[in-house]
């Protein structure tokens, strides 16, 4: 049971955007990790499939499988198996001006030795009918590791300004 | 370029720095890779929902109906 959290680090992006957001040399001290961001990203579209955010951890690329639960732009419903590390929908240049997709990002037992697990809940402030995105993600890497690197990167186009990243460490006591 | 935004937790010091080639291949992979997932969910759905409008044609019934016999 998470007991305290303290901040690691924070990003706000500035007015130059950026297609990535590096936290690394995360140190393993702490019992848990979380990640609390707050992201939009200049791609044509809205809420949908190809306007998502991607991450790695520990700049690792395999050994990873998801499941995913989500809506977006008021119709799609949907749930898949996959490889693709996705955490969530947001936002692209067709939402609503200056808002923003929000999400909590858990990873339990992060500096342990067993497979890591990762979990995502997500919502979107979008104040328009027709648009918007929610969603859950449960996430598998298969790895001893310690989770030291955590990157997250749109999957098309770059995170615009003041979209923020902030990291936890939780400690049981 | 694209850049990314470095922390090093260790430090607390942020850098902004311009990804490398092999960076920006992984990316577009990624991409890649989300779109195929997302279309090939879509075609499964929509087959699926081809399908069962055959069937209760076939049957005679309506999807209501069809909810009524297997409830």
């Amino acid at each position: 049971m998470a007991a305290t959290f303290t901040k690691i680090a924070t990003v706000t992006v500035g007015s130059g955007g950026a297609s990535t957001i590096d936290f690394s040399s995360i140190p393993a001290t702490y019992t848990d990790l979380c990640l609390k961001v707050s992201l939009r990203c200049d791609a044509a579209g809205a809420h949908a499939s190809s306007v998502a955010v991607n991450f790695s951890l520990n700049n690792v690329t395999t050994n990873r499988s998801f499941r995913w639960l989500e809506a977006y732009d008021g119709t799609n419903v949907w749930s898949t198996n996959n490889t693709t590390p996705r955490l969530m929908i947001m936002g692209g240049a067709a939402t609503t001006a200056s808002t923003f997709t929000n999400a909590e990002v858990y990873f339990p037992n992060y500096a342990g030795s067993n497979n890591k697990s990762i979990s995502s809940d997500y919502v979107s402030e979008e104040n328009s009918s027709s648009y918007g995105s929610l969603g859950f993600v449960a996430g598998l890497w298969s790895s001893t590791d310690a989770i030291n690197q955590i990157t997250i990167s749109p999957n098309s186009g770059n995170f615009v300004q003041y979209c923020t990243a902030t990291l936890y460490g939780i400690k049981n006591s | 370029m694209p850049t990314k935004i470095v922390v090093d937790c260790s430090t607390g010091i942020s850098t902004e720095v311009e990804l490398t080639a092999e960076e920006i291949a992984q990316m577009e992979a990624d991409a890649a890779k989300a779109e195929a997932d997302r279309k090939a969910a879509d075609e499964e759905a929509a087959l699926k929902a081809a399908q069962k409008a055959e069937l209760l044609e076939r049957l005679g019934i309506t999807e209501d109906e069809a909810k009524l016999l297997l409830g």
